[in-house]
C-alpha cells in the first residue's frame, strides 16, 4: 500500500475493484464502512454483488477481467473532459501523451460494450474520481490473479497519477495483501529476481555486497524461476529437488492436478510445515515447524508495518521454529549459519538492507515501523511518493484491453471465480482446525445465478458438478443474485472442493500471476 | 484549541477545551467508575455510575458526557455521589445472579470490581422480579447470557460504530429491555459475523467467549501480545496462555485495528494445539511416513539437497518459501538458497 | 525405601512405600482436589472431595488416607469420582453464601475452583443455612462461620502448638461449628493471633482483618520474607498491589515455632507502606498501642533513649 490503513476512512471516494473487503480483509472493512458513515462516496467494481458493493453508492458491475478497460474508461473521460491534475502530470510524470493517445478509443460507449458498465455511469464515477479532494483506490487478486495482472497495476496507477490521487493522505494505490506476511516475505527477498528490500540479484554492486556480508564466495547473478516455473521444471524433469516452507501448492495453484502430478516427479522433496498438508504427503522428509504462538519473529503488513510476533507457548511434541530447521540444515550442509535468536536475525537484515536499516526489536517494543525506514532515528514511513516518486517522474504505462484466457464457448459456457469466505483461510489447513470455524462454516457451496440455474434444472441444495477442461469437482449450488447470470463462483478454502483443479494456470507474462479469476465452465446436476 | 481550567477534589486541572469532566478527572489520576462510557463509542450517558457533583447544579452530573467549563468545580467521591452510585450497583445487582463462583468473567468485571470497591455485598436490599433468559449458546464462538446483561449498550455502538453492522439493538421497554438481534432471534440467527467485538467491550459476564471463559479463570491467564497470522491487515491481540497452552485471544489496542478482530483472529486460534500438528520428523520409506530423530531428518536433507547439487548443478534446486512465515525465516531460506545452494530458485505464493 | 508399582489412569506410576495414593497422583502431576488435607498436618480424611477408584474395592476410597499398594488400579476422573465429588460440592454449596461477588478470597478459593473445575454452579440441594453473625471482635482476624466448610484444618494447625489448642469443633450434626472454648469469640478467647489458622483455611472463613477491602486476590503478588525477629526463620508473605506492600500474611512456621503474632506485626511495621496501628489486649479489650510496645521493645528503647539523651 502507498498508504496506510488508517486513512481510508478519512478519503473522499474510494474506489475499490477487485476486492471483496469486508469479508476478505475484514479489519480493513471497516474502515470502508466508516467512510461510508462518514459521506464518503464508494464505488465498487466487481462481477459479484458483494458485500461492501452492497454499501457502495455504485456498484459496477464489470465482466470478469475487463478491468483495464474500465479503468482506461475513467481515464478517457477525465481527460477529454479536462478534469485531470495537470499540475500533477506536469510536475511529476511522463510519457503523458502516450496514455493520452491510448485512452482516446475508450470511450465511455466503447468500454461499456467491453465491460457491461453503463456509459453514463464510466463518466460519473471518473468525474467523482477526479474531483475528489482525496482519493484512493483497493484491490486485491481481483486485479492481479489474471493474464494482464501487472497491466491491471499499471492502468490503477496511470489513474492515479492521472489525477495527482498519490504521495499524500488518504488517496494511493492500494493493494490490500491477503497472507500476514507476504509482504515480509518479498521484502526478505523469497523472489527469483531480488535480495531483501528488492535489490536486484542481476546487479554486481549488490551481489558483491551480500557476498561480503554473508562470507561467499559468488551469489547467482540470473534470475531464478518462479513457482509455476519451478512447477513446470518439475514436470519437464529439469528441477531436480524442492525445499517447500509453510506452502501448499498442491491446493493453492492453479490445475493443482497438474502441480501434485510434477511433485511427485521429484527425486527429492523436503516439506516444512506445522500440519501434514496436501503438499507435506508428497514429501520425503517433512520437517515440523512451529506456528506463530510457539516462536518470535516479525510480520511485516500489507502497508509495510513491521510487527512483533511473541512466543506465548512451547513448540508442540518436537516440533522446532522455523528458523532453527534452517540454521540446521545449513549447518549441515556446511555453512556456519548461527544465530541467537530472531532479533539477532533482525540486526543481520537492518544491516543489509535499506529499507529495514534503521529496524530493529527494541524499537519494535513500543510499536510497529513502516518501512521505509533507513536509520534508526527515522520514524517510518507511512505514506510512500510524497513529492516525489522512487524512479524520479512518475511514468505512465499505458496498457490495452486482452480478454482473459478462456472465454466461455458452448461446451464451456460459463464463467468461474475464485475468492474467499470470511470464516476461512486459503487452503483450511489452520481454519479447519480450529474447533470453532469449521463448526460455523462447514460446507463449500458453488454461488450460481438463479436464472442459470433454471437453465439447467438445478435447485437449491442440489449436488451440481463442475468441470473445466483440466479438472471436475463436485459441490453443493447455492441459488443467487451476488453472481450474474453466465457466472459461477467458490472458494478455495475446502480441500473436499479442490477448486484449482478447474483453474486456468495461463500467467501474465511480467509477474508470473497465474488466471485464476476466470476460466471456462459447465455445471451439471447430479441425478 | 483554548484550554479551559476546573477543579477537581480541590485540584486544578486545564483541559482542551470539548473535554468532558471525565478526561479532566482521568487527567489527574481521579479515578471516576464508568459502565456505559467507551473513549472509542458515542456516549449515551445512560449507566449513571459516573455520577459527579458539580458545584451549583441542582442534580448529580454525569461526568463522562459533561463538557468541562472554565471555573467549573467538581467532587467526585461526596456523600451524595457515593449514595448514588451505591444504589445503581444495588439496583443492578438485585437483578443480576449470583454466579461469581463459576461465571467466566469473575476477576475480569466492572460490576465486581464497582460493588467490592462500594462494600456492596448483594443486590438483596431491592428484592424483586429477576430475568431468567435461557442461555444463548448455539454458536460456536461466544455464550450469550442476557440475565448477566446491565444494559449498558456497548455491545450496540461496538457494532453499529466500529463494526458498522447494526446487528443488536436495545428491544422491548423497561424491565423487559434486552439488547438482540432483529426479531429477537438468537445471534446465530442474525446477519452477525461473529467477530466478537461486542465481547470485547462487555464490562460483565453477559457476553463470554465459549472455549477462553470455560478453560480459564481470568487471573490464572497470561497475556502474551502478537500478531494475527492470517490476512494482511496486520491485527495486534493478546494469546491468552494457561499451563502452556492457547485458551483463547483477547483484544489490544493495536496499531492496524485497536480492539477489533475478525472471526479468524479472535477464534481461529484452536489450530495451535490440534492433535494433526506435526510433532516430530518424518521421513518416507517405502511409501509410509516414519518417525525420525532431528539428527537423521537434517542429515538427509543436507546429504540429498548437496548431491542433486553436485551432481545436476544449483539450478536444479528450488526452494518454496512461505507468506506464512517471519521475516527472519524467510530471509534466512533466502541466504540458504543463494549463499549455500547457490540459486535464485526461490519464490512463494505471492501470487496466490 | 522400596517402591510400590501401581497403575493410576492407566499410567503405569511407582512410587515409595507408604505413601498415600494422593502423593503418588501428585508426583505424576495427576490433579486429585483436596480440603481437609495438608501435608504438614495429620490426616483425618473427613472431607472425602479426593476419593478416588480403586479397582476391585467396592467403596470409594480417600486418596490421602489410603497408601499404596503393589498392583493397585487407580482411576481418579471415573464417573463415580465426578459424581461423588459433585455432590459433595453441591452439599457444601448448599449452605454456603453466594458472596464470590465481594469475598475477599475470591480468585483464591478451593470450593470456587472445585466448583469451576468440576461445573458446579450452586448448591442442587435447598435446605437450612448457617446465619452466623461475622465475626470481628478483634482486630487481627475475620471469622465468617457462614463460610466455613468444616475441613478442621484451622483446629489442626492451631493445636499442633503446645499448649494452645483454642479452638475445636462444637456441637453436633448441622449445628457442628468450629468455635474457642464455651462457643466464645476468639477475641474472647485465649487466642494470640498467630495467624496459622488463617494461613490454612482454603476458603473465605478465616481472613487478616488488617487488609479486608485492599484488593483482589488477582490484584495481590505475594512474596515470601523470611521473618528476622528470633532466629526460628519463619516464612511470612508480603501482599503486594500496585508495587505498595498491602499487608503481611502468615506462611509456615519454623521448625518447632507457632508463627508468633510479634513476628507479623515486625514485618507490617518494616516493609507495609501505610501500617495498621497495632492493638493489645489491655484487660478485656483491645487498645491502639505503640509499635515498640506491641513490639515488646518498650523498655529497650526506653533504655536506649535515656543513654543517648545522657
Amino acid at each position: 500500500m502507498t498508504n496506510p490503513i488508517g486513512d481510508i476512512a478519512g478519503a473522499e471516494f474510494i474506489l475499490a475493484i477487485g476486492t471483496n473487503t469486508t469479508e476478505s480483509h475484514p479489519i480493513i472493512g471497516l474502515q470502508v464502512k466508516k467512510a461510508v458513515r462518514q459521506g464518503s462516496i464508494l464505488v465498487v467494481a466487481d462481477p459479484r454483488k458483494t458485500e461492501v458493493a452492497d454499501l457502495a453508492k455504485s456498484h459496477l458491475q464489470i465482466k470478469s477481467g475487463s478491468d483495464i478497460a474500465l479503468l482506461n474508461g475513467m481515464a478517457n473521460v477525465i481527460i477529454s473532459e479536462d478534469l485531470y491534475n495537470k499540475e500533477f502530470v506536469a510536475e511529476r510524470t511522463e510519457d503523458f501523451e502516450a496514455l493520452k493517445s491510448v485512452a482516446a478509443k475508450y470511450t465511455p460507449e466503447y468500454t461499456e460494450g467491453i465491460t457491461g458498465v453503463p456509459a453514463a455511469a464510466i463518466r460519473e464515477v471518473a468525474r467523482e474520481y477526479a474531483k475528489a479532494e482525496n482519493a484512493t483506490i483497493l484491490y486485491t487478486m481481483g486485479i492481479t490473479q489474471h493474464i494482464c495482472g501487472t497491466h491491471n497495476v499499471f492502468a490503477v496507477a496511470n489513474l492515479a497519477m492521472l489525477c495527482g490521487q498519490i504521495g499524500k493522505p488518504h488517496s494511493g494505490v492500494n493493494p490490500l495483501r491477503g497472507q500476514n506476511n507476504v509482504q515480509g516475505a518479498c521484502d526478505m527477498g523469497a523472489l527469483p529476481n531480488v535480495f531483501t528490500g528488492y535489490q536486484p540479484v542481476i546487479s554486481d554492486e549488490v551481489r558483491a555486497r551480500f557476498e561480503s556480508n554473508w562470507g561467499c564466495k559468488q551469489l547467482p547473478a540470473k534470475p531464478g524461476l518462479t513457482v509455476g516455473e519451478l512447477l513446470e521444471g518439475a514436470d519437464k524433469g529439469t528441477v531436480k529437488g524442492m525445499y517447500i516452507m509453510g506452502e501448499n501448492p498442491v491446493l493453492s495453484d492453479p490445475d493443482a492436478d497438474h502441480a501434485a502430478h510434477s511433485l511427485k516427479k521429484l527425486e527429492f522433496l523436503v516439506v516444512q510445515d506445522i500440519f501434514l498438508t496436501e503438499t507435506a504427503r508428497l514429501a520425503d522428509v517433512v520437517l515440523p515447524g512451529a506456528s506463530f504462538a510457539e516462536k518470535d519473529g516479525t510480520f511485516s503488513n500489507t502497508e509495510r508495518r513491521v510487527q512483533r510476533v511473541r512466543k506465548a507457548v512451547e513448540p508442540v511434541g518436537n516440533a522446532r521454529p522455523d528458523w532453527r530447521i534452517i540454521c540446521d540444515v545449513a549447518c549441515a550442509m556446511g555453512y556456519a549459519m548461527q544465530y541467537d535468536s530472531p532479533a539477532d536475525i533482525m540486526k543481520e537484515i537492518a544491516s543489509v538492507t535499506p529499507s529495514y536499516a534503521g529496524i530493529s526489536y527494541e524499537r519494535l517494543e513500543s510499536g510497529g515501523i513502516q518501512w521505509p525506514c533507513p536509520t534508526a532515528g527515522h520514524p517510518g514511513t507511512p505514506v510512500l511518493h510524497v513529492g516525489k516518486f522512487s524512479r524520479g517522474p512518475g511514468k505512465f504505462h499505458p496498457v490495452e484491453y486482452v480478454p482473459p484466457a478462456e472465454t466461455p464457448d458452448e461446451h464451456y459456457p460459463l464463467v468461474l471465480s475464485t475468492g474467499r469466505r470470511r470464516a476461512h483461510y486459503h487452503t483450511g489447513t489452520m481454519t479447519m482446525r480450529t474447533g470453532a470455524l469449521e463448526v460455523y462454516y462447514s460446507k463449500e457451496h458453488l454461488e450460481i445465478n438463479s436464472a442459470d440455474a433454471a437453465k439447467l434444472g438445478v435447485k437449491e441444495g442440489d449436488m451440481v458438478k463442475v468441470t473445466s477442461r483440466r479438472g471436475s469437482v463436485e459441490l453443493m449450488a447455492r441459488l443467487t443474485e451476488i453472481v450474474p447470470e453466465g457466472m459461477v463462483f467458490t472458494s478455495f478454502h475446502f480441500p473436499e472442493v479442490a477448486i484449482n483443479k478447474l483453474t486456468n494456470p495461463a500467467r501474465d507474462s511480467i509477474a508470473k500471476i497465474p488466471e485464476l479469476k476466470v476460466c471456462s465452465v459447465k455445471v451439471e446436476k447430479i441425478a | 484549541m483554548a484550554d479551559v481550567t476546573l477543579t477537581i477534589n480541590g485540584i486544578g486541572v486545564s483541559v482542551p477545551e470539548g473535554s468532558t469532566i471525565l478526561d479532566a478527572a482521568r487527567k489527574l489520576g481521579v479515578f471516576i467508575p464508568t459502565f456505559c462510557y467507551d473513549p472509542e463509542l458515542s456516549r449515551p450517558g445512560s449507566c449513571r455510575i459516573c455520577v459527579v457533583e458539580t458545584k451549583g447544579s441542582k442534580n448529580l452530573t454525569v461526568s463522562c458526557a459533561t463538557i468541562a467549563r472554565d471555573g467549573m468545580v467538581v467532587e467526585t467521591d461526596t456523600p451524595a455521589v457515593l449514595e448514588a452510585r451505591k444504589t445503581i450497583l444495588e439496583l443492578l445487582l438485585a437483578n443480576h445472579p449470583e454466579d461469581c463462583l463459576t461465571c467466566g468473567r469473575n476477576g475480569d468485571c466492572r460490576l465486581q470490581d464497582y460493588a467490592y470497591m462500594y462494600g456492596i455485598r448483594s443486590g438483596s436490599k431491592f428484592a424483586g422480579e429477576r430475568h431468567t433468559y435461557p442461555l444463548e449458546d448455539d454458536n460456536p464462538f461466544f455464550v450469550r447470557d442476557m440475565n448477566k446483561c446491565i444494559l449498558c449498550g456497548k455491545c450496540i455502538r461496538m457494532c453499529a460504530e466500529i463494526q458498522g453492522n447494526n446487528v443488536v439493538d436495545f428491544a422491548y421497554r423497561g424491565f423487559r429491555t434486552k439488547v438482540t438481534p432483529a426479531m429477537d432471534t438468537s445471534l446465530a440467527g442474525s446477519e452477525c459475523v461473529f467477530c466478537g467485538n461486542c465481547v470485547a467491550v462487555c464490562p460483565t459476564g453477559a457476553l463470554q467467549e465459549k472455549v477462553l471463559r470455560s478453560s480459564a479463570r481470568t487471573w490464572e491467564i497470561k497475556k502474551v501480545r502478537t500478531t494475527c497470522p492470517y490476512c494482511g491487515t496486520g491485527c495486534n491481540f493478546d494469546l491468552n496462555v494457561k499451563d502452556g497452552r492457547v485458551v483463547g485471544v483477547t483484544s489490544c489496542d493495536g496499531d492496524v485495528n485497536g480492539r477489533a478482530l475478525c472471526v479468524k483472529g479472535r477464534f481461529g486460534y484452536g489450530f495451535i494445539h490440534h492433535p494433526d500438528r506435526l510433532t516430530s520428523p518424518l521421513i518416507k520409506k517405502d511409501g509410509q511416513f516414519v518417525k525420525a530423530t532431528w539428527e537423521e531428518a537434517i542429515g538427509l536433507v543436507a546429504g540429498q539437497l548437496g548431491s542433486i547439487r553436485d551432481n545436476y548443478g544449483p539450478d536444479s534446486l528450488g526452494v518454496l518459501t512461505s507468506a506464512r512465515c517471519t521475516n527472519e525465516e524467510n530471509y534466512l531460506l533466502g541466504k540458504l538458497t543463494r549463499a549455500v545452494i547457490g540459486t535464485n530458485n526461490i519464490d512463494h505464493c505471492a501470487r496466490l | 525405601m522400596d517402591n510400590v508399582n501401581l497403575t493410576i489412569n492407566g499410567r503405569q506410576v511407582s512410587a515409595p512405600a507408604g505413601s498415600t495414593i494422593l502423593d503418588a497422583a501428585v508426583a505424576q502431576g495427576i490433579f486429585i482436589p483436596t480440603f481437609c488435607h495438608d501435608p504438614n498436618l495429620p490426616g483425618v480424611a473427613s472431607c472425602r472431595i479426593c476419593v478416588v477408584e480403586v479397582k476391585g474395592q467396592k467403596n470409594l476410597t480417600p486418596s490421602c488416607m489410603t497408601a499404596v499398594r503393589e498392583g493397585m488400579v487407580v482411576e481418579t476422573e471415573s464417573p463415580a469420582v465426578v459424581e461423588a465429588r459433585k455432590t459433595i460440592l453441591e452439599l457444601i454449596l448448599a449452605n454456603h453464601p453466594q458472596d464470590c461477588l465481594t469475598c475477599e478470597k475470591n480468585g483464591d478459593c478451593r470450593l470456587q475452583d472445585y466448583a469451576f473445575i468440576y461445573g458446579v454452579k450452586e448448591g442442587g440441594f435447598t435446605g437450612e443455612r448457617h446465619n452466623y453473625a461475622i465475626e470481628e471482635d478483634n482486630p487481627y482476624i475475620i471469622r465468617d462461620m457462614n463460610k466455613c466448610i468444616l475441613c478442621g484444618k484451622c483446629v489442626r494447625t492451631c493445636a499442633q502448638v503446645e499448649g494452645r489448642a483454642v479452638i475445636d469443633y462444637a456441637f453436633r450434626g448441622f449445628r457442628t461449628k468450629v468455635a474457642p472454648p464455651m462457643n466464645n469469640t476468639l477475641g474472647d478467647s485465649d487466642c494470640v493471633y498467630c495467624g496459622r489458622c488463617v494461613a490454612v483455611c482454603p476458603v473465605g472463613a478465616l481472613l487478616y482483618k488488617p487488609m479486608a477491602g485492599k484488593g483482589r486476590t488477582w490484584e495481590i503478588a505475594r512474596e515470601p520474607v523470611t521473618c528476622s525477629f528470633c532466629e526460628s526463620g519463619c516464612q511470612f508473605y508480603l501482599n503486594k498491589k500496585g508495587g505498595r506492600v498491602i499487608g503481611v500474611s502468615a506462611g509456615s512456621p519454623g521448625l518447632g515455632r507457632p508463627l508468633c503474632l510479634k513476628g507479623r506485626l515486625g514485618m507490617e511495621l518494616l516493609y507495609c507502606d501505610d501500617p495498621v496501628t497495632p492493638q493489645l489486649k489491655k484487660g478485656d479489650v483491645f487498645q491502639e498501642v505503640s509499635w515498640a510496645e506491641a513490639l515488646g521493645l518498650k523498655g529497650v528503647i526506653d533504655k536506649i533513649k535515656k543513654l543517648e539523651g545522657e
